[in-house]
């Protein structure tokens, strides 16, 4: 067990309390929730949950990160 | 792209470009050949963009190898494209949505790429070690009694399963891809095994007389 952060180390066990998406929801909106971020709307109150799942799953998390870099570069 | 609100229905108005991207996909001929051509090079560009991301974690691996990597994720993004044509909606731009395949693959082949040698640690004791945990002096005293508690709840209100990929995923930084291909299931499947632990675990904090807040930081005990 690697040794990290203490309030990482929890907030990676407990998750996220808000309802989150699944993974595949949250891959078949991702396209639509990055072009909104970068317009700048609110991504989060157009597709409910999907903050929420990126918070709690890092795989998501990370193409999130990789889309957003992408469109942004 | 425009929503337009037509009696409750919901209709996405496609743009120009993805709809010349869809028109020029679904007609067969050379036109389409051309076009599959197009979006194959935007999908090899996507995956080596994210092969290049994620060179880090395959620092043994060379330029070449690298590079197959990519083609291999660009063919296969382009099989789901093609696959799943009829699904795109025009939520988003054509581009954007082809190159979520492209992300995705490449992203999961560096990931199992990077584990392929390595065993996945599925430990029963990480979990333990955290129920026996002392106070560590520069972590306040709220948060080490949350981590004991949570030690004691993963004894106490998970099922083995729940407990080894809660451990393994949360604990052990084991990509939730190569922990489902190890386990033979899916991303998705094990995501809900995840999600189920960490409901039973707070729901057991909470009848333990904890207050969690919204990310998990502590709320004190009650």
């Amino acid at each position: 067990m690697t040794e990290r952060d203490p309030h990482e180390m929890v907030r990676r066990l407990l998750g996220p309390s808000e309802p989150e998406l699944t993974c595949e929801a949250c891959f078949e909106q991702l396209d639509r929730y990055v072009e909104l971020e970068l317009r700048g709307d609110d991504a989060d109150a157009a597709v409910p949950g999907m903050h929420a799942h990126l918070e709690g799953c890092p795989a998501c998390r990370e193409d999130h990160a990789s889309l957003r870099a992408l469109l942004s570069g | 792209m425009t929503a337009i609100e037509a009696e409750g229905v919901s209709v996405v108005a496609v743009d120009q470009e993805s709809r010349t991207w869809l028109d020029a996909l679904s007609t067969a001929g050379p036109s389409r050949d051309a076009a599959v051509g197009r979006l194959h090079a935007l999908l090899l560009r996507a995956a080596r963009f994210e092969v290049g991301r994620r060179r880090a974690a395959l620092a043994a691996t060379g330029e070449r190898e690298l590079d197959d990597l990519a083609a291999q994720a660009a063919d296969d993004a382009l099989m789901a494209v093609l696959r799943k044509l009829d699904t795109f909606r025009g939520d988003s731009r054509f581009t954007t949505w082809a190159y979520k395949f492209a992300l995705l693959e490449a992203a999961v082949k560096v990931r199992r790429r990077a584990w392929a040698q390595r065993e996945v640690p599925l430990e029963s004791e990480g979990w333990a070690r955290l129920a026996d945990r002392r106070g560590a002096p520069d972590t306040d005293a709220e948060t080490n009694d949350l981590l004991r508690a949570i030690g004691a709840a993963i004894a106490d209100a998970l099922t083995p399963h729940q407990r080894a990929v809660l451990v393994a995923v949360a604990l052990n930084d084991v990509p939730i891809d190569v922990l489902a291909e190890r386990m033979s299931t899916t991303r998705g499947a094990l995501y809900k095994t995840l999600h189920d632990a960490r409901k039973a675990l707070r729901a057991h904090l909470g009848r333990e007389g904890y207050e969690i807040g919204a990310s998990g930081q502590p709320g004190g005990r009650r």
